[in-house]
């Protein structure tokens, strides 16, 4: 022990007597003090996001055990009914936005970037951003359970029962809060996204990429397209509570298997969102305790992919009751059992890993076994549901939250338990207890078991969901004890976890480095751990370069590798290509600050106030919000450098500024974007949607909007866009005179547009509140012409750059993006205009 | 490691062949979604509008028949050009050298494998037509 301190302290000496590493040292250093927490660095923002998410699944399980008080005997009058109903719907809520999603997230952002080698993620403010609107929204929708104001809908929140049957604000908590994190949700996928394809180190190919990361760029990408349709049945579900628009409202023309579709489109993706990252740990921790690289990469990285893109054809497996086509049913029954094969592939893979390396003992490894085992047996009761007949009986009953816990707490909690295990000495440099690890795996998993497989048995035995009760008739009282015992065993062994895990282990001796002797990049650091995330940042020639290449620590200790040194005191990371990751750009990432947690207050005061329907605060917090993040992105971004280029370590010099495709803000922009489009195209989805259940749709009676005004918002919509496209051209020939016409023109043309699509609406006299279709054209227009609101602020902004001389003809990213973002705006106007204009014509009205 | 000189923007736009770009990976699953979709519209558009539930639905399954085999060659075009990418030279797996050759050999190999499971995936979906006559 005292060598490892002597061993500590010397290359401590070390460090304080190179002067480059010093200042490397000083730019990432972390704020002390209350400025703490100010800090935006991955480490420091994924520690918190971690142990915030965690604060969360306690107490989801809190509210699971009050359930299972509840139903350990028939006829129970522990909780009345209707506080069942609110701790049933947040106990699923808040496992699946507060902790699933955010937990893979907040382990992602805090190791990704030690995995790649890369000192930071590309937006580490937006990171922070997002982890602060989580905080504030998460407390919010939590919270309201205190105030017996919780939301009562089930964790999927179908109408017409939350429409019309619930006036409470609980609906609006919960439809208003949950928006509100699943765009810091987005966020953080963009951020990953950007963070796998661009931010590797040097020499790290597609095919020496961790596992890890190929899972979470899949997994970002399934959130980029899994989220949008929630966040647009969320905004047709509250413009229906809230202004009376009919979407879910059969008597109107709305229909209730909309918000089915949409909320599925989202939340059976949202099941794979949360479990392959999960799988990822495992892809991580096996090969270290199998001292042997994983078996079958390229078959891991197809079942990633590949479950990736069937999750997709899943959805309608949760509606087979709803009285659909059987042809519809069959399509999706045949796609939910094709699912389990690359599912099973990367089982299969990690077995094998397994089977052919010499297996180590240790708690992370049981506790990955666990989640296999358990994960498979529900994986096999998944496939007995995707079997339509057999849900037509097991739908709606215990059989299927024994199922659905079996798959995710075998999928999602034991794999991140095992990551606790193993991870811990990287973020703390101490290790958890193994002998006291035994006894938690004990407690866990056979807890786990007593309380859910005699779930199983309950719903077959005819147990229905989201019951407060039951009649002891039923003969399932003696299963529902053994539940309930179980679920006490099983917190317990959480609980004695959970104190291991925050005991205070001052007395305990750091580990040694790699304590594991694992292999990939995330263990070279140092113990404790320097905030600067690498010495220097090392050319990768092998998927387990700790394993692989000679002398690999001791040279990224002595900074031989690049950006080794901080000569302008700025924090710095490599940009590189994103197949064969050559370096390309020496990035300057920004550092601490107070201005995300307020953008964060702010816009969560949008979202809070505009629950209670105090729309004056509501909006004054949206004028604050605009104001700070304008601030954030002004002083924070496309920063003009003091030089063009810097020579970054081994005789390599690379542009600091960049613009286009090459930089990762036009990546950011492209991705967040293909994430709106996706929202947009489930709103037109629900256009066509009431098409196909109505015969008269649109209805004879109502007329609007005509064809001449959505063609004339078109004709408006797309001018914008090519004097846009004329703007980056004049800035790019730096005629200042021509940039800012047609900058102008191009506002006005937007202009035109918002007021055409509002002409074709009010020269008919659409009432939204009168039937579906005003509504849902009504929704739709209203979508598109805030896109062009926002384009035009875009150009008022890269105006007053450029009249700053913050934008130059070289230095030109703002008007980049700009242009990229006009480039979908552009086609969400031209499909709106087609919609409503033409498709009436279409179909004869 | 090379250094690039040249600039930066030109660098990534070098023609490599499109079977080393990332998203070779995705165009055999994405023909499954299209063919997913296309089949589960038509399906849904069909029994909504045209159909009486009992009615054999001919024109449906001819349909669904040709857009089948469309989109079962297109997986097979992109699983040939894959196979052939990975068995480039006399390389074995695990495809793990730092060397482009080694990259491109990985990318082929995963596309490989992804084509064969969209292939079953389609066809799983278009057995679904097989199996049933009926809207219900």
């Amino acid at each position: 022990m005292n060598d490892r301190r002597e061993e500590q302290s010397t290359s401590d000496t070390q460090s304080s007597n190179d002067p480059a590493a010093r200042r490397l040292l000083q730019a990432w250093k972390t704020p002390t003090g209350w400025r703490y927490w100010s800090a935006v660095n991955n480490s420091e923002v994924g520690l918190w996001y971690t142990l915030t998410a965690f604060a969360f699944f306690l107490f989801g399980g809190l509210l699971a055990l009050v359930m299972r008080i509840q139903l350990a005997v028939p006829e129970n009058d522990f909780i009345s009914a209707d506080t069942y109903n609110q701790v049933f719907t947040l106990h699923g809520s808040v496992m699946m936005f507060l902790f699933a999603v955010p937990i893979l997230e907040a382990i992602s952002i805090m190791l990704l970037p030690e995995m790649m080698g890369a000192r930071d993620l590309p937006f580490p403010r937006l990171s922070a951003f997002g982890f602060w609107c989580f905080v504030i929204g998460g407390v919010f929708v939590c919270g309201s359970i205190f105030f017996d104001a919780a939301p009562r809908g089930g964790w999927f929140m179908y109408p017409p029962m939350t429409t019309q049957y619930q006036d409470g604000v609980g609906v609006d908590i919960w439809l208003l809060g949950l928006s509100f994190i699943e765009i810091a949700s987005i966020a953080a996928a963009v951020e990953l996204i950007v963070g796998v394809l661009k931010c590797r180190p040097p020499g790290m190919r597609l095919n020496l990429i961790p596992l890890y990361a190929w899972y979470i760029l899949v997994v970002a990408v399934m959130i980029l397209f899994a989220f949008p349709p929630l966040i647009a049945g969320d905004v047709l579900m509250e413009l229906e509570r809230a202004l009376d628009w009919p979407f879910f409202d059969a008597s109107r023309g709305g229909d209730p298997l909309l918000w089915q579709h949409l909320f599925w489109i989202f939340g059976h993706p949202e099941v794979y969102i949360v479990f392959l990252p999960s799988i990822a740990l495992i892809a991580m921790i096996v090969p270290t305790f199998s001292r042997t690289p994983m078996v079958g990469y390229s078959w891991v990285v197809l079942a990633a992919v590949g479950t990736g893109f069937l999750s997709f054809g899943l959805w309608v497996h949760h509606m087979f009751t709803t009285g659909l086509p059987g042809i519809t049913i069959g399509i999706f029954s045949a796609a939910s059992q094709a699912v389990a094969i690359p599912t099973g592939v990367q089982l299969f893979c990690f077995i094998a890993t397994l089977l052919v390396g010499r297996v180590v003992r240790s708690v992370s490894l049981l506790f990955v076994l666990a989640g296999l085992a358990t994960f498979i047996i529900g994986g096999l009761t998944g496939v007995m549901v995707a079997v339509a007949p057999f849900d037509y009986q097991a739908h709606d009953t215990y059989f299927v939250v024994g199922h659905l816990h079996y798959v995710l707490i075998g999928g999602t909690i034991f794999p991140i338990v095992a990551g606790f295990y193993y991870y811990y000495p990287f973020v703390t440099g101490k290790q958890l207890s193994e002998r006291l690890g035994y006894w938690i795996f004990g407690l866990m998993f056979i807890g786990f078991n007593v309380n859910f497989f005699p779930m199983h048995l309950a719903g077959l035995q005819g147990m229905a969901r989201r019951i407060y009760t039951y009649s002891p008739m039923l003969n399932v009282g003696w299963l529902n004890m053994i539940s309930t015992i179980g679920a006490f065993v099983l917190a317990s062994g959480i609980l004695v976890f959970l104190i291991d895990v925050l005991r205070p282990k001052g007395k305990q001796p750091l580990v040694k480095r790699n304590v594991w002797n694992a292999g990939t990049l995330e263990w070279s650091g140092q113990v404790p751990d320097r905030p600067w995330g690498i010495r220097s940042i090392p050319v990768i020639e092998s998927r387990y370069p700790l394993w692989d290449q000679d002398d690999f620590i001791a040279k990224v200790d002595a900074g031989q590798f690049y950006l080794p040194d901080a000569a302008e005191g700025l924090r710095e990371t490599l940009v590189t290509t994103t197949v064969d990751a050559r370096p390309i750009q020496c990035l300057r990432v920004p550092g601490p600050t107070f201005l995300t947690l307020w953008a964060a207050i702010f816009t969560g005061g949008v979202f809070i106030f505009g629950t209670f329907h105090w729309y004056v605060a509501a909006g004054l917090s949206g004028v604050l919000a605009f104001a700070t993040i304008i601030t954030w992105l002004w002083t924070g971004t496309s920063i003009i450098p003091e030089k063009d280029q810097k020579e970054i370590g081994l005789g390599v010099t690379l542009p600091i500024y960049v613009s286009g495709p090459n930089a990762v803000g036009w990546w950011a922009m492209f991705i967040t974007m293909m994430g709106d489009m996706t929202a947009f195209v489930s709103l037109i989805f629900g256009y066509y949607f009431y098409w196909t259940i109505h015969e008269d749709f649109p209805p004879k009676d109502i007329a609007g909007p005509g064809t001449f005004w959505p063609l004339a918002s078109l004709a408006a919509g797309v001018a914008a866009w090519g004097l846009t496209v004329v703007t980056k051209k004049r800035n790019s020939a730096n005629d200042a005179r021509g940039f800012y016409a047609a900058s102008i023109a191009s506002l006005v043309c937007a202009a035109v547009g918002i007021v055409a699509l509002w002409m074709g609406i009010w020269q008919h006299d659409m009432d939204p509140t009168e039937h579906v279709y005003p509504a849902i054209v009504c929704a739709i227009a209203l979508w598109t012409g805030l896109h062009l609101l926002v384009g035009s602020v875009m150009h008022l902004y890269c105006i007053a750059r450029r009249l700053a001389g913050r934008m130059t003809n070289r230095f030109d990213a703002d008007i980049v993006n700009v242009t990229l973002y006009w480039h979908f705006a552009v086609i969400t106007i031209a499909v709106t205009a087609l919609t409503l204009g033409l498709f009436p014509v279409a179909v004869g009205r | 490691m090379t250094t690039p000189t040249e600039s930066s923007k030109t660098y990534e736009r070098r023609s490599i062949p499109i079977s080393s770009r990332l998203w070779w990976l995705t165009i055999a699953p994405t023909v499954w979604a299209i063919h997913f979709l296309a089949c589960y519209l038509a399906a849904a558009i069909y029994c909504a509008k045209a159909s009486s539930p009992e009615e054999s639905m001919p024109m449906l399954r001819i349909a669904v028949a040709i857009l089948t085999g469309l989109a079962i060659v297109m997986i097979t075009f992109v699983a040939f050009i894959s196979f052939r990418q990975h068995r480039m030279g006399a390389a074995p797996l695990p495809h793990d050298f730092d060397s482009q050759d080694d990259q491109q050999r990985f990318l082929g190999f995963a596309a490989f494998l992804l084509s064969l499971l969209s292939i079953i995936a389609t066809l799983f979906t278009a057995s679904v037509f097989v199996f049933l006559g009926a809207c219900h």
